[in-house]
C-alpha cells in the first residue's frame, strides 16, 4: 500500500503545450479511413459500390449524353442518335408548354405565368416574415418572371406592365416587408382571376363576403364573445355567398374590366397540378389546425365530430375521394349548382390533407408538457391566446417535419387527377404527348423530365422546412 | 412600500376556503378543507408526497377543479363560470415546480406576453415593467436570450419576474426549489424573502424549513388531503402537537 500512497502523490511542473493529431487521425485520411475503409466489410463493400456505380454509369451516360435536341419526331431522333442510341429531348422541346400549362391558350401564358411570379411575391410574407429574405426572392422571380415572358408573349405592353408590377413589389418588398401581407391576403382572388378570367367584378363579389365576415363578427364578438362572431361571421359570410353574390355578379359581371374566360378543362399540366397543390396546401393547414385542436377537445361534439372526420377522411383512398368529387359531389348538391370539377377535386384533396395535417398536429401538441398549458392558464390567457401564442408556435414548430412531408405527398398526390379526366403533367399530359404518331413510343423522356421537376419542388420544399427548423430553433437543448 | 406596512398582515380576507372537497376519479384527494389567508399572510404548505398540498393551492387559481365546498379569492368565488377563472387567474400569480417558462419566446417576452395580451398594457410600458422586475430578481442582463440558455435557478427567478409582471395581490408557490441544484435553491429562496418582505400574500409548498421559519407566520401541515395541523413556525417546529407531524418533522429534520 506504501507504493501507490507514494504515486498519488504529483504534482506538474510544466504545462504541456497543444499538439496536432498523428496523420492518420486528422484530415482527408482520416475521413477515408473511418467513412470508407473502417475494416475489412467496409471496405469490401466501398469497392463493390463503387464497382456498382461504375457499371451504372457506363451504361447510362452515352444515353444521356448522346441526347437529341433538334428532331420533329422519335424516328428523327433515332436516325440521328445512330446505333448506340441516346436520349430523345426533342420531345420535351417540342412539347414542354403542354407540360406546363396544358391546353391553356397560348396567346394567354402570361396570366398564368404572372400568377406563378405573384405566388412567390404572396409567399414572401409568410416564408421569411420581415426579412429581406423575402425580397430576395422576389427580385429574382421578377427577373425569371420578364425573362420568360419576353421570351414566349409577343405583345410588348404586357412583359413591360408586367416588368413595372414587378418592380413595384420588389421596391415595396425591400423597403416594407411586412406590407407585402396584403398581396398575401388579396392574392387568392387576383390568382383566381388571372387563371380563369372573366369580369374583375366576380373575384371582388367573392372577396366581398370575407367583409362581410369581419363586419359581422366586429359586430358581435364583443357581446358574445370569439367563437359565437367567428361561427355566426362565416354563417352570414355564407348566406351572402348563396344568396346576395349572385346577384351582385349578376348585375356587374358583364362589365370591364375583364380578361378572357378559360374553362377548366384547358387547364393541365404543371398549372394544374400547381393550382390543386397551393390551394390545397395553404387551405389544409388552417382546417387540420382546427381539427388538431377539435379532437383533444373537451367538448363532446366538437370531439366526436373532429375524431370521425379525421378517420372517414384517413380511411378512405385519394382516388375514392376524387371519384366522389367528379360524380358523386353532383347528387349531394342543391341542383344547377354547377360546381367546377377543379373546384371539387381542390376542395376534396385539400380535406385529404387537412386530415393528415391534423393527426401530425396532434403529435406535436401531444408532445407538449402539460406545465405550458398550466403556465398560460395560470398566466390568465384565455382558450385562443393560449392557443395562439404558447402552444400552436410550439407544436407547429415541433411537427414541421411531419407536416411537409404532408405537404410533399400532396403536391406529388395531384397527379392522382387524371383518374378523373384532369389533364396531370404525369399521366394525362403524357398520355396526350405519346398519342401524337411523331412520337409514339418515346418512353423515359417525358417521365424523367415530370419526375426532375417534381424533384426540384419537392426538394425545395424539403430545404426550406429545414431552414424554417433552423431558424425557429431556440430551445437550446 | 413604507417600512412601517412591510410584513403586516391586515385583516383582510384574500382567499377563504371553506368545506372544499375534491376527488381524482373516486379518490378523494382534498377532504373538508376549510382555511382563511388574510392579505399580508405568508404561508407555507407542507406534508409528505401524495397528501394533497399541491392540488390545494392549484385548486386557488382553478388549475384543479374542486367538486364540493367554495372558494373565494379576491371577493370572486371560483364556480364553472370562465370570466370569473380568467379574473382570479390574472390576479393570482404561480411558480411551477418545472418554471414552465415558454421556450419559444425570450425571457423579456416571456414576462410581457400576458400583461400585453391579458391586461392590455402597451408594449413598451409593459416592457419597462419587465425590466423592473428582471432587475428585481437580478437577470436583467438576460433580457433578450431563450430560457433554454439559463441555469435552472436563474429560470426559476425569471418565472417569479414573469408572475410579479402581472402585479398579482397573492403569489403560489408549487414546490420552486425541488427541481433545483443545492446551490441554486438559495438565490430562488432569496428572491422569495425579499418578496415577501415587501408584504405578497404567499402560499408556498415547499420543504424548504429554514424558509418556512424566516419568513412564515403560518405553516400548514397535510396528511391523506386533509388540513393536520398549522400553527406559528415557532411552534409548529419546536413544538409540534400532533403524532403525525411529529413524525414527519423528525423525518425531514433528522439528517
Amino acid at each position: 500500500m506504501s507504493d501507490t500512497r507514494a504515486e498519488t502523490a504529483f504534482i506538474r511542473t510544466e504545462m504541456l503545450a497543444p499538439e496536432l493529431p498523428p496523420v492518420t487521425e486528422r484530415g482527408i485520411i482520416k475521413w477515408l479511413r473511418e467513412n470508407l475503409f473502417a475494416g475489412w466489410l467496409n471496405s469490401a463493400l466501398t469497392i463493390v459500390s463503387l464497382l456498382v456505380v461504375f457499371l451504372l454509369l457506363k451504361s447510362a451516360l452515352p444515353w444521356w449524353l448522346n441526347g437529341v435536341w433538334n428532331a420533329t419526331s422519335l424516328g428523327e431522333c433515332r436516325t440521328i442518335a445512330g446505333p448506340e442510341g441516346g436520349a430523345c429531348w426533342a420531345v420535351i422541346k417540342a412539347r414542354w408548354h403542354q407540360y406546363i400549362f396544358g391546353f391553356y391558350p397560348q396567346d394567354a401564358y402570361w396570366r398564368p405565368i404572372l400568377a406563378f411570379a405573384l405566388m412567390f411575391v404572396a409567399l414572401a410574407p409568410v416564408l421569411y416574415y420581415g426579412l429581406r429574405n423575402g425580397a430576395k426572392l422576389i427580385g429574382t422571380v421578377a427577373v425569371l418572371t420578364v425573362l420568360s415572358l419576353a421570351l414566349l408573349d409577343h405583345d410588348v405592353t404586357h412583359v413591360v406592365l408586367i416588368a413595372v408590377l414587378m418592380a413595384v413589389l420588389f421596391a415595396v418588398s425591400w423597403i416594407a416587408p411586412k406590407r407585402l401581407v396584403y398581396v398575401t391576403l388579396l392574392y387568392p382572388f387576383v390568382a383566381f382571376w388571372l387563371l380563369w378570367g372573366g369580369s374583375v367584378w366576380k373575384p371582388v363579389a367573392t372577396l366581398l363576403g370575407f367583409g362581410v365576415m369581419v363586419l359581422v363578427y366586429r359586430l358581435i364578438q364583443p357581446r358574445l364573445g370569439v367563437i359565437m362572431g367567428t361561427a355566426i361571421g362565416f354563417l352570414a359570410a355564407c348566406f351572402y355567398w348563396l344568396f346576395v353574390q349572385g346577384i351582385i355578379t349578376g348585375a356587374l359581371g358583364s362589365l370591364p374590366p375583364g380578361l378572357a374566360g378559360v374553362n377548366s378543362d384547358q387547364f393541365g399540366g404543371f398549372l394544374l397540378a400547381f393550382v390543386i397543390g397551393v390551394t390545397a396546401i395553404t387551405c389544409s393547414l388552417p382546417i387540420g389546425i382546427l381539427l388538431a385542436l377539435g379532437r383533444r377537445s373537451d367538448m363532446v361534439l366538437i370531439k366526436t365530430l373532429s375524431v370521425g372526420f379525421i378517420e372517414f377522411i384517413r380511411g378512405v383512398p385519394l382516388i375514392t375521394m376524387l371519384f366522389t368529387a367528379s360524380l358523386l359531389l353532383q347528387y349531394f348538391l342543391p341542383p344547377q349548382t354547377n360546381f367546377d370539377l377543379i373546384l371539387r377535386v381542390v376542395i376534396l384533396v385539400t380535406l385529404f390533407a387537412a386530415a393528415y395535417i391534423a393527426e401530425v398536429i396532434r403529435g406535436g401538441l401531444a408532445a407538449l408538457p402539460r406545465g405550458q398549458y398550466e403556465a398560460a392558464d395560470a398566466l390568465g390567457l384565455d382558450y385562443w391566446q393560449a392557443q395562439r401564442l404558447i402552444i400552436m408556435p410550439q407544436a407547429l414548430k415541433i411537427s414541421i417535419p411531419g407536416i411537409v412531408s404532408t405537404f410533399i405527398g400532396l403536391f406529388k398526390d395531384t397527379t392522382l387527377v387524371s383518374f378523373v379526366g384532369l389533364l396531370d403533367p404525369l399521366r394525362g399530359v403524357t398520355q396526350i404527348v405519346r398519342a401524337d404518331i411523331n412520337w409514339k413510343g418515346i418512353y423515359w423522356e417525358p417521365y424523367i423530365f415530370v419526375g426532375v421537376i417534381f424533384f426540384l419542388i419537392c426538394f425545395g420544399m424539403s430545404r426550406y422546412s429545414m431552414y424554417l427548423e433552423q431558424k425557429l430553433k431556440t430551445d437550446h437543448r | 412600500m413604507a417600512e412601517a406596512q412591510k410584513m403586516q398582515v391586515t385583516d383582510e380576507v384574500a382567499i377563504s376556503i371553506s368545506n372544499m372537497n375534491k376527488w381524482y376519479g373516486t379518490f378523494h384527494v382534498l377532504r373538508d378543507i376549510n382555511m382563511t389567508v388574510n392579505r399580508g399572510e405568508r404561508i407555507v404548505i407542507c406534508g409528505p408526497s401524495g397528501s394533497g398540498k399541491s392540488t390545494l393551492i392549484r385548486c386557488i387559481n382553478r388549475l384543479e377543479e374542486h367538486q364540493q365546498g367554495q372558494i373565494v379569492v379576491d371577493g370572486t368565488e371560483l364556480t364553472s363560470d370562465l370570466k370569473n377563472i380568467d379574473k382570479v387567474r390574472s390576479e393570482v400569480g404561480m411558480v411551477f415546480q418545472h418554471f414552465n417558462l415558454f421556450p419559444h419566446l425570450t425571457i423579456l417576452e416571456n414576462c410581457t406576453l400576458a400583461p400585453i395580451w391579458v391586461r392590455k398594457i402597451p408594449k413598451r410600458e409593459a416592457e419597462e415593467t419587465a425590466m423592473h422586475f428582471l432587475t428585481k430578481v437580478k437577470i436583467p442582463e438576460q433580457a433578450n436570450k431563450y430560457p433554454g440558455q439559463l441555469s435552472g435557478g436563474q429560470q426559476q427567478r425569471v418565472a417569479i419576474a414573469r408572475s410579479l409582471c402581472m402585479k398579482p395581490r397573492i403569489m403560489l408557490f408549487d414546490e420552486p426549489t425541488s427541481a433545483l441544484d443545492p446551490e441554486m435553491i438559495k438565490e430562488v429562496l432569496d428572491t422569495m424573502i425579499a418578496l415577501a418582505e415587501e408584504g405578497m400574500t404567499m402560499l408556498c409548498v415547499t420543504h424548504e424549513m429554514g424558509f418556512a421559519q424566516a419568513v412564515a407566520n403560518r405553516v400548514i401541515f397535510m396528511d391523506q388531503g386533509q388540513i393536520v395541523e398549522q400553527n406559528e413556525p415557532k411552534e409548529f417546529f419546536n413544538n409540534p402537537k400532533s403524532d403525525r407531524t411529529k413524525l414527519f418533522l423528525s423525518q425531514i429534520l433528522g439528517h
